[in-house]
């Protein structure tokens, strides 16, 4: 498959503060591609060396195979939409759409087609004279993608463009984002640092801190095989545990938590006895009640500490008996569980392969 | 004190006193000037004797209304000519620092600024006189070098208009860079990422932005301009500004014909200042 | 994170920077150094000229000059606190104790002379004030005096127009930062005990300093550089210093003896302008703004 961006050992710094510290990924034609991560790890200088803004102090970045060194942002094939999307205010939308295709001295009739096609495209059609603080937030992100997406690029930049939008509108424009970029298949790269976007809509995300791309994976195996304890962390709920290793090898090591639990349960790689290690199971890896009869699964009691209600989305807090820690369990809201009371002492259990541990740094 | 808090009557009641009486010192001459255009008097002073128009109107050997007085519509209509000219320069000039200042990077900018804003502190009449020297030694050495005699080097309506430019100009930088202070930068990423340049950027978003303070601010270079008296005073040749010619007449005794040219102005300025307050203040959002 | 500026000297910047630089040099450099060496500049008998200070000898030795200099700058200082005296309560009223329904009226009319020339406001107290004039006629006929009294062309007179024709650069800045006072500061101030002396002194003023200081320095300014206000009400026997200039390049024609007043007219502006912001340690950038 073509390679529409190629991102080459890229990094970037500012002073004595390095940003962005030798990443390299590629993104095939066609694909959704997220960065994620928490505010300050570098995406956006990321994004901006790649539309243009910034340049790197080293590296090479490549659209669909150009070297884009030296090259000005109005002259690279990327549009970026921006975290505020920066429409014009000055401007009707159809004036907005136009802007790019003025620049490029396109035919008045020809550009009065493509700014109402992409209009239509986006849901909006016959929106052309309206102000922009006629529309709503949702209308004005359509149009900040219409105005990018009419000028054709290789590549589609989002700075975190669903940032502004309240939860409900947010959940339903993941959605459709998504389908847009099935519909028109440009090569989207989307930076965020809600996991939920990045899991939802993507091909592939790419987890970055602190300047440094962590994983770069498909969402389900970010989730289930998390190659760091970042990553574990950062992506979705993770109950931690620190412990040492008393044995065993990397498809099941034995570990004995700081807190005075042992279990057994894969990790990474092999680790020497005695090394710190960290745990993560995940809330609805905690099974509730599990059959006696399955074999292998860590058991102990934990003392339920409060119920979280929030729907499919419910959960208890808890702590192993005798321990400080505190635990997050799924509560599945299949009225299976619904004797659980605030002190109740109840047997949790949890499969070896569905924990991981890494080595403490 | 304040709206939210209580307040004393004798308190509340002298307060409001004073501001009556402050509106009051504000609006007295300007009051009296207008009546007494229409004081069919030769003087412009009281006892009333019937209200008359013929100060403005009039056309008779002791009476000449403005609108049949020569030499001070002249000196109106010169007055519309030097305004014109220092608001269109002192708009475009204005506009270009206010750029300079607000978005470039220079060796030497703080400096600059400085004397941007030096006309500020500058008296007009030290404008005008410091103008004034250069211009005639200016002129001075062309003649001397190659002979030629500089028109714009003597008095006259062209250094007037120098002279007012000097100053207004930074007036109007001043309150062009207050919007352009305000402006949003990611809406010129935004414009140059869409394949814009520099300066279609600048053409097409900026300017387009910076509209109302523009407007705004040839507002009151024309105004500036046109009221003008201590840079200009220096400055005049032959053809007088309306000011000067004023000042002339009142210092060497007045006739309601004064009153008049006054009344229109206010009116004038009255209107043309609240039509620009609210055309500015419907635009700015 | 700022774009990075890869244009030095790029096409829009020469674009901006040529007209400044025009204007500026040739409009505001040059003549003002033409002027400092005007002053220094003495014509001999034989017509050439020579550089020396005898212009500003000669201010110094003839007592007209130097006291007419001492009186306007003095006259000049009053006239700045008489209007700050003037316009702070009015100000105060506007922002802060008018109901926001009356506020924009207010403002309007606040302003509304001030968009009138300077002439013309001049002229209409040269009306009401001469032995002529309108208050006269009312007074005597109210029989309050038997004969009209001469009340143009004295110091008084001079100062209360001078006062008149500053006060908008005085209103304006006042208002515009009182706007930004937290009523909830004076209501705090009042809940705590404070009376009107104290919430004036302790609150209002110091919140208030950037604004004065830059109405001051513009009123301050313009009165000193005023020539149309004290030639036309003050005194025929005593001079504003800009009238001293006027004399001297229009009726003396002695331009360098002019060019000497009119360099220190402005030395003393700019000095007194420096003073002010040194002590109030403000900078001028901030407060023209």
């Amino acid at each position: 498959m073509a390679i529409d961006l190629a991102v080459n050992q890229v990094s970037k710094s500012f002073g004595a503060f390095t940003a962005v510290e030798k990443v390299s990924f590629e993104v095939p034609q066609g694909h959704f591609f997220s960065i994620l991560g928490p505010s300050g790890c570098g995406k956006t200088t990321l994004l901006r060396m790649i539309a243009g803004f910034t340049p790197p102090s080293e590296g090479l970045i490549a659209i669909r195979g150009r070297d884009m060194q030296g090259v000005v942002p109005n002259r690279r094939p990327v549009n970026l939409i921006f975290q505020h999307l920066a429409l014009f205010p000055m401007m009707t939308v159809g004036q907005n759409i136009a802007f790019g295709l003025e620049r490029r001295r396109e035919k008045r009739g020809v550009i009065r087609r493509k700014v109402a096609r992409i209009l239509e495209r986006v849901g909006l059609p016959g929106f052309e004279a309206k102000k922009i603080d006629q529309l709503s937030g949702g209308q004005q992100q359509r149009v900040a993608i219409a105005r990018c997406l009419v000028l054709e690029p290789a590549v589609l930049l989002l700075d975190e463009p669903l940032g502004a939008l309240d939860l409900k509108l947010r959940e339903q424009m993941k959605v459709e984002l998504k389908k847009l970029q099935v519909q028109v298949g440009t090569t989207f790269v989307y930076i965020t640092h809600d996991q939920s976007e990045a899991l939802v809509m993507s091909d592939a995300v790419a987890v970055m801190n602190a300047g440094r791309f962590e994983q770069v994976d498909t969402p389900q195996n970010l989730y289930h095989h998390p190659q760091s304890a970042f990553v574990a962390r950062f992506v979705g709920e993770n109950n931690a545990w620190t412990g040492r290793v008393r044995g065993g090898d990397a498809a099941a090591l034995q570990i004995d938590t700081d807190d005075g639990c042992r279990f057994v349960c894969r990790a990474a790689e092999s680790l020497d006895a005695g090394s710190p290690v960290e745990l993560f199971i995940r809330p609805e890896a905690l099974l509730i009640e599990p059959d006696e009869g399955i074999a292998d699964l860590n058991r102990f009691e934990v003392q339920v500490r409060s119920i979280l209600f929030d729907g499919a989305n419910s959960r208890l807090l808890a702590r192993p008996l005798q321990t400080d820690t505190e635990l997050l369990i799924a509560l599945p809201q299949n009225r299976q569980y619904d004797h659980i009371r605030v002190d109740d002492r109840i047997a949790v259990g949890w499969a070896p392969a569905s924990g991981i541990c890494f080595a403490a740094s | 004190m304040i709206r939210t808090l209580p307040q004393g009557s004798v308190y509340r009641f002298g307060y409001r006193a004073y501001i009556l009486i402050y509106f009051a010192f504000l609006f007295a001459p300007l009051v009296v000037t207008c009546i007494l255009a229409f004081n069919d008097s030769q003087f412009p002073a009281l006892p009333w004797k019937g209200f008359t128009l013929e100060w403005f109107f009039g056309d008779l050997p002791h009476r000449v209304g403005i609108f049949n007085d020569r030499v001070n519509l002249d000196s109106i209509w010169v007055s519309f000519q030097v305004a014109f000219g220092v608001t269109l320069a002192a708009t475009a000039v204005g506009t270009c620092a206010a750029f300079l200042f607000e978005q470039e990077e220079f060796p030497g900018k703080p400096l600059l600024y400085f004397l941007m804003l030096s006309p500020l502190v500058i008296p007009g009449v030290i404008l005008g006189i410091s103008i004034l020297l250069f211009a005639n030694s200016m002129g001075l050495y062309f003649e001397n070098r190659w002979g030629l005699d500089i028109a714009l080097f003597r008095p006259g309506f062209w250094l007037v208009v120098l002279g007012q430019f000097a100053f207004i100009t930074t007036l109007v930088t001043l309150i062009v860079s207050a919007r352009l202070r305000k402006f949003d930068r990611t809406l010129e990423e935004a414009a140059m990422n869409l394949g814009a340049g520099r300066l279609a950027v600048i053409w097409h978003i900026t300017l387009k932005y910076l509209r109302p303070a523009i407007i705004g601010g040839a507002a009151v270079a024309f105004l500036m301009s046109f009221e003008n008296f201590n840079t200009t005073l220096f400055l005049v040749g032959s053809e007088t500004t309306l000011p000067i010619n004023l000042y002339l007449q009142v210092r060497d005794g007045s006739t309601p014909v004064i009153n008049a040219i006054s009344f229109l102005l206010i009116v004038g300025t009255s209107v043309a200042a609240v039509a620009n307050l609210y055309f500015s203040r419907s635009r700015e959002n | 994170m700022n774009p990075h500026r890869r244009y030095r000297f790029s096409l829009p910047l020469v674009l901006f920077l040529s007209p400044v630089l025009i204007w500026l040099v040739l409009l505001i450099v040059l003549p003002h150094v033409e002027l400092l060496l005007m002053s220094l500049r003495v014509e001999g008998d034989d017509g050439g000229f020579s550089y020396s200070l005898a212009n500003y000898r000669q201010f110094f030795d003839e007592p007209i000059y130097w006291l007419t200099f001492v009186r306007t700058a003095v006259y000049a200082i009053l006239v700045t606190f008489l209007t700050f005296l003037v316009a702070l309560p009015v100000a105060f009223y506007i922002t802060k104790v008018v109901s926001p329904r009356r506020q924009g009226l207010l403002m309007l009319l606040l302003l509304m002379p001030f968009w009138v020339s300077e002439l013309v406001r001049v002229y209409g107290w040269m009306i009401l004030l001469r032995e002529s004039g309108v208050i006269n006629h009312f007074l005597v006929g109210l029989g309050l005096w038997e004969q009209p009294v001469e009340m143009l062309y004295n110091d008084v007179a001079m100062v209360m127009g001078l006062v008149y024709t500053s006060m908008l650069f005085m209103a304006v800045p006042l208002v515009s930062v009182l706007e930004s006072l937290d009523d909830s500061l004076i209501e705090a101030a009042h809940d705590l005990g404070g009376n009107i002396a104290s919430i004036v002194f302790r609150i209002i003023i110091p919140h208030a300093m950037p604004g004065i200081v830059s109405g001051c320095i513009v009123v301050f300014m313009l009165t000193l550089g005023n020539y149309l206000t004290p030639n036309l009400m003050g005194g025929k026997n005593s001079l504003w210093f800009t009238e001293q200039i006027y004399n001297q390049f229009i009726a003396s024609f002695n331009w360098n003896q002019g060019a000497s007043f009119g360099f220190l007219l402005l030395l003393l502006s700019s000095l007194v302008i420096w003073a002010g912001l040194k002590i109030t340690r403000q900078k001028l950038g901030k407060v023209v703004q």
